[in-house]
């Protein structure tokens, strides 16, 4: 910082826009997403504030648009449908994903940065391009319109998640001490659920919630390969915009806002606490 | 993977030098190893697919063999043989007569607009005519084709169509990517540059590539300073300053949209209060959404979060002694940022700026919702292929076309940052 020799106006001037320009994009990235939160609550059919929410009249305000997720299967098939594939995706992504990362960590892997950019290859290709070609590949399988197609999809995009966090709590780890662990009398696996399993944990949660956040709020894949059957939440939000925009989906956009701040929340707690964990020995 | 290691405290027991030398590398592979082939089949064998489908076309052969294996041995002058003649007929009237020389036709006229009438009409009456040849006992050889066919329509007593036929009926062909540059076929066959009002995917990519340059630049501008206060800010408030980012990376995509919608929209929030405070008339309300602005601010929004935590990650470490030291000797804060302070960042611009341009060039459904007419991208243009004209080759070649430069991107990142070295916030 340069706060030491504030002195001549200019400077004064300039630290002055500096804070105003910061203060300024920081309402740019947080206020579109929380200005729909009070809009989920508005009485009255519209996308705006209405008059008697400005004057905090309690009548303006309802639960009506929460309700109607209720009402009817138009949202709640498409949630449980989210959910399904969601968790599935990660169940596959979590376990495929960590036991990679434990042999990328290891000194021994062999190819390890020919692997590494393999397997980070679904995470950073433009989904567009991945989707077209998932749609030619899996509709001559005949996995288009299919659960386990989108889901197979889905893991795939969601296991680069795992092996990025859980690589990273494994960075700077003493392989001696698995050696140890073998020579004291350990086999593989149980040095394994004592030693590595306690140390990576912390990134094997945040992964698989980032993996679960990615396949949750995936569209592409959806649009081009599911079917009726396979609405997720995405797809439906999706036609709401395009077809028929309801009040209802501010209603949903803040049940997935506050869905946001729960794993980020999780993920800077786990994160935290790997710091402080002291296991950065490199 | 989980051979028994001996339980005796020391040293396990002797094993032949390869197995002790090959069994660490064996075991780290095989952890690896269920991923490489998950990736492997359910992602690699996708961009294969889309690549092979990009120059092989199978379609129409398989659709006319006769007439493919009869127009091999012409030239490509005047008209082919009349075995070509009789081929052709006796696939288009067994085609017509089981309804699907349609899907045949349409493939025919991507190759050549015009073709699909041509052969829809055509046919019709070929059927008629072998009905009454059968009738009257005539023989249907080639001649008598070659005659009934010019008569039906003149264009067949001249090269255009056969050789129509003959380009659509190759498996293995460039015409999806000479498509996909805005080449189209000549009359005489060879390929040559659309007239420019014609050009669709060149300025297509051309807009996506300066939009995602003006994005990436705009989010450089905003997120500069942005990762700058978090970076210098003392640890509490930095992690407020930190949540208020990750909140949106966070958010979902669709939510983040819609939000930017009921702010922008006509009716929206900030036209409203714009009206409100009487900036503008009522009758004046700014269109700020479905357009190309809408398509710039929103992508603006969604992208800011990947440039600023690289960057921030990098401004972390560089140490603020430097910066003192450039002040205390002389410096204008102003030299001191610009000769001190930007080059320490300038990996950190450099990862931010190339991660944030390769997202963006790929945008789909943030441009497919606030974007309208002009705000679309190339990646429309390929879910359209996909989803709405069928053309499937066409999109694996604008596809494939992205792909490679998003490669080439990568291979620029490899250099600067190490493709294995990317973080998650």
């Amino acid at each position: 910082m340069m706060a030491a020799t504030a002195v001549s106006p200019g400077y004064r001037v300039a630290r002055w826009g500096y804070v105003a320009f910061c203060v300024a994009a920081f309402i740019f990235l947080i206020a579109p997403i929380l200005v729909l939160v009070p809009l989920s609550f508005n009485a009255e059919p519209y996308f705006t504030f209405t008059e008697g929410m400005l004057r905090f009249d309690p009548e303006a305000y309802s639960l009506r648009w929460y309700r109607s997720i209720l009402d009817g299967d138009e949202w709640t098939r498409p949630l449980a449908n989210s959910l399904i594939i969601g968790i599935s995706a990660t169940v596959v992504a979590t376990v495929l994903g960590a036991a990679a990362a434990l042999g990328l960590a290891h000194p021994a892997m062999p190819g390890r940065k020919i692997v590494t950019a393999l397997l980070i290859s679904p995470m950073i290709t433009p989904v567009i391009i991945a989707g077209v070609g998932m749609f030619f590949f899996y509709s001559n399988l005949g996995l288009a319109q299919t659960h386990i197609g989108i889901i197979l999809a889905h893991a795939v995009f969601g296991a680069p998640f795992v092996v990025i966090t859980v690589s990273a709590t494994l960075a700077g780890f003493d392989w001696t001490v698995m050696r140890a662990a073998a020579n004291l009398g350990a086999n593989p696996l149980v040095a394994f659920r004592r030693v590595q399993l306690p140390l990576i944990l912390p990134g094997v949660i945040s992964g698989s919630l980032f993996a679960f956040a990615a396949s949750f709020d995936e569209l592409v894949i959806v649009l081009f390969m599911g079917g009726l059957e396979q609405r997720t939440l995405p797809r439906q939000m999706w036609s709401g915009i395009r077809e028929e925009i309801s009040p209802t989906i501010l209603a949903v956009a803040t049940f997935l806002i506050v869905f946001a701040l729960l794993a980020l929340s999780t993920v800077e707690w786990l994160r935290r606490r790997g710091a402080s964990g002291g296991q950065r020995a490199g | 993977m989980t051979s028994q290691e001996s339980p005796s405290v020391g040293q396990p027991p002797a094993r032949p030098l390869w197995r002790r030398a090959l069994g660490p590398r064996l075991r780290a592979a095989g952890l690896a190893l269920p991923l490489v082939a998950f990736v492997s089949v359910t992602f690699l064998g996708p961009m294969l697919s889309l690549l092979t489908k990009s120059f092989h076309d199978p379609e129409v052969a398989d659709a006319l063999p006769e007439t493919m294996a009869a127009l091999r041995g012409w030239d490509g002058q005047g008209t082919p043989s009349d075995e070509a003649f009789a081929a052709v007929a006796r696939e288009f009237v067994a085609a017509r007569t089981e309804r699907n020389l349609g899907r045949t036709a349409n493939r025919v006229n991507r190759v050549a607009s015009g073709m699909r009438s041509t052969i829809m009409g055509s046919s019709r009456e070929m059927v008629d005519a072998a009905a009454a040849a059968q009738a009257a006992g005539v023989e249907m050889d080639g001649a008598f084709w070659r005659e009934t066919m010019i008569a039906i329509d003149s264009r067949w007593g001249g090269p255009e169509p056969w050789r129509a036929l003959e380009a659509a009926g190759q498996r293995l062909t460039a015409r999806h990517y000479l498509k996909a540059l805005d080449f189209e076929r000549g009359p005489d066959g060879g390929y040559q540059r659309a007239p420019e009002v014609w050009r669709i995917y060149v300025p297509l990519f051309w807009r996506t590539f300066l939009v995602s340059l003006g994005v990436t630049l705009l989010c450089l501008v905003i997120g500069y300073p942005v990762a700058h206060m978090i970076a210098n800010s003392p640890p509490k408030r930095a992690n407020v300053l930190l949540l208020l980012v990750l909140l949106p990376f966070w958010t979902s995509l669709l939510v983040r949209t819609t939000s930017w919608i009921v702010l922008l929209q006509n009716q929206g929030i900030v036209n409203d209060f714009l009206v409100a405070i009487g900036l503008i008339g009522d009758e004046g309300r700014i269109a700020m959404i479905y357009n190309m602005t809408g398509t710039f601010i929103a992508m603006t929004h969604v992208l800011l979060p990947f440039l600023v935590l690289p960057l921030y990650s990098v401004m972390r470490s560089v140490p603020p002694a430097y910066m003192n030291a450039a002040v205390s000797l002389g410096a204008t804060p102003f030299q001191a940022l610009r000769r001190v302070y930007w080059p320490q960042t300038l990996p950190g611009v450099g990862a931010g700026c190339l991660l944030t341009f390769i997202l963006a060039i790929g945008y789909y459904i943030t441009p497919a919702l606030v974007g309208g007419q002009s705000g679309q991208l190339i990646s429309n243009m390929i879910a359209y292929h996909v989803q709405t004209s069928l053309n499937w080759g066409l999109a694996a070649a604008l596809a494939a076309l992205l792909l490679g430069g998003v490669t080439l991107l990568y291979v620029v990142y490899d250099r600067l940052v190490g493709i294995d070295r990317i973080g998650l916030g």
